[in-house]
């Protein structure tokens, strides 16, 4: 496999890890994230200081990304959570902007808005599809559990779900933990991949990105952030021409696919054993009806 | 002594524009009850309106304003009419209400930055910009005129919401939209009518904005200003979101001055965060938890 297709599969790898973080908020517990590129950059900068000024292990410096962006969600997450929907998401916008500011300008530790050069490129194609791996098999997981269910049953109808004892705050602050956490993974790998960071790989456009893979896939559905990561991951990168007209091109999808199928490509279909055996025996039917 | 006047007169100033922006995003919210992100496309375009009448066509200045501000206001109803009402008509989760205002403002920023170009512009000299001297206090003209145009077109919008019949049902509407239909109050035409005037006090916010800075797409990360305002004031309130954008450009001009403008958003959002852990309903709102 040539380098260029290694490369586009690494990105599609660290991509998943913040998709499925934000298919999890969103998608699952119904909170609206609009600063993920804020998480991407604590984890990104946090395992970067570490690799480089302080030449600690890649695996620890990960971890230590993954704990700070888990620690900042908690901090956004305990005033805003408790109060409505758009509280949260206005302080996400102003989180990851706020964070880009800090970087911009504190410029001992992070190179300010040149950003830090030559870092050692640690994240290889086993390193990051593992991981991918690991962290998809361990949302589906979740999202299929007891706990899974709280959210689903929050995001459907929150006062009803606390009537019957789930602790909505607690789930809510816990499914942006485990966001931020994804994310700050993905900030850490994306960073020793690129070889370099700065702040304005971190912008605004980096959340509008991601949250629009979330909606293209389907909001309720594993399977369809797993799809959307890989197509709108590869597509601009073989499209390089109509690069200029992409980010048009997901705005106006964004809103047609709230006007006309807010459940996203794959609606809450998941891509597992069952539902493709069940798959197949419709596709049979229907052909044995043809003949 | 006379830094400190000048600096209080310079943040009332920006102040008021950001209120502008502010009770727009206020009055929408107050109405469909969702944080409309598309707020800051609008005002970015309403302020390209009046730059292009300006440079292009060589309007004079008291004909450009009228214009960029209609525009804004037309192009808001338009977003509402493709946007929002397909969404509505179904009684869709309020959710996806905002994200349809995600998409809709991602296309329209990328769209002008396709067209028009990603760079800053600057505005024809409108006013002279010789500033005011009282005494050995010297107040930037500007800054003065920004903020009589502002509080004019403030006690214009207060008196159509609070005057007028039509500002009436806007008020019926806000608080049980479905009572306020039943009463014979076409609830499509608030919202068409609602959307006008959010629109249209964004372009005027855009245009005093531009005056006063630049224009460049993406100028509508101001409306973030505008949502912290409304928060520090109280979500959906509209002497709130007024006071919380004073208070807001108070605080930046302050911080700018005498800490470092650098840092000057973060006292915004370090503003916001303080309001909603003490008092989370804003200065003037009630407290508003998630309610099915």
């Amino acid at each position: 496999m040539s380098e260029y297709y290694v490369g586009i599969l690494i990105l599609i790898c660290i991509n998943l890890l913040a998709v499925l973080g934000l298919s999890l908020l969103t998608g699952f517990t119904g909170l609206f994230n609009f600063g993920q590129a804020g998480f991407l950059a604590v984890g990104a900068y946090t395992a970067t200081i570490l690799t480089t000024q302080y030449k600690l292990p890649f695996a620890v410096a990960l971890l230590a990304g993954i704990l700070a962006s888990a620690l900042t969600s908690l901090v956004i997450g305990y005033p805003t959570l408790r109060l409505k929907g758009d509280y949260f998401a206005i302080a996400t916008l102003g989180f990851s902007e706020a964070v880009r500011l800090l970087v911009e300008n504190l410029e001992k530790l992070t190179g300010g808005s040149r950003g830090i050069p030559r870092i050692p490129t640690y994240t290889t194609l086993p390193v990051a599809l593992g991981t991918a791996i690991v962290a998809l098999w361990l949302v589906a997981n979740y999202v299929r559990s007891r706990h899974g269910r709280n959210c689903v049953a929050i995001r459907e109808d929150e006062l009803a779900a606390e009537s019957i004892g789930v602790n909505s705050f607690r789930y809510k602050q816990f499914s942006f933990a485990i966001n931020a956490m994804l994310a700050g993974l993905s900030g850490g790998l994306l960073a020793h991949y690129v070889g370099f960071i700065q702040p304005s790989m971190f912008s605004l456009i980096k959340s509008t990105e991601l949250i629009v893979m979330v909606i293209f896939g389907g909001m309720h559905s594993i399977t369809g952030a797993v799809f959307a990561a890989i197509t709108l991951t590869s597509l601009p990168e073989l499209l390089r021409a109509a690069q200029a007209w992409r980010l048009v091109v997901y705005g106006a999808l964004v809103v047609v696919i709230m006007v006309v199928r807010p459940e996203g490509l794959m609606g809450s279909w998941e891509l597992t054993p069952a539902n493709v055996k069940a798959l197949l025996t419709g596709f049979r039917a229907l052909w044995q009806e043809g003949e | 002594m006379s830094t400190f006047l000048q600096q209080i007169i310079n943040g009332i100033s920006i102040g008021s524009v950001y209120a502008l922006i502010a009770v727009g995003y206020s009055l929408v919210y107050s109405i469909l009850k969702f944080s409309n992100f598309a707020h800051g496309s609008v005002l970015m375009l309403g302020s390209y309106f009046g730059f292009f009448a300006l440079t292009l066509f060589k309007v004079p200045f008291w004909l450009a304003l009228p214009l960029a501000i209609i525009g804004a206001g037309i192009l808001a109803i338009i977003n509402e009419r493709l946007a929002y009402r397909p969404i509505r008509m179904r009684n869709a989760p309020l959710l996806y209400l905002m994200i349809s205002s995600l998409g809709a403002s991602i296309f329209l920023e990328n769209l002008t930055i396709v067209t028009i170009g990603p760079t800053f512009r600057t505005y024809p000299e409108v006013f002279p910009i010789a500033p005011f001297m009282l005494g050995d206090l010297s107040i930037g003209r500007l800054d003065v005129i920004i903020l009589i145009i502002a509080a004019v077109s403030m006690a214009l919008l207060t008196w159509i919401i609070y005057g007028t019949r039509i500002g009436n049902a806007i008020r019926a509407t806000s608080y049980n939209m479905r009572v306020a239909s039943l009463m014979g109050i076409n609830p499509d035409l608030v919202v068409g009518l609602v959307f006008f005037l959010a629109g249209a006090s964004a372009g005027l916010g855009g245009v005093l904005f531009g005056i006063k800075y630049t224009v460049w797409p993406q100028m509508g990360i101001l409306t973030l200003k505008a949502f912290i305002a409304a928060v520090v004031g109280g979500l959906g309130s509209l002497p709130g979101a007024v006071l919380g954008a004073v208070i807001l450009g108070v605080t930046e001009t302050f911080a700018a001055a005498f800490v470092s403008s650098a840092f000057r958003d973060l006292f915004s959002y370090a503003l916001m965060i303080v309001i909603i852990l003490i008092r989370p309903g804003g200065l003037l709102g009630t407290i508003t938890e998630e309610k099915a």
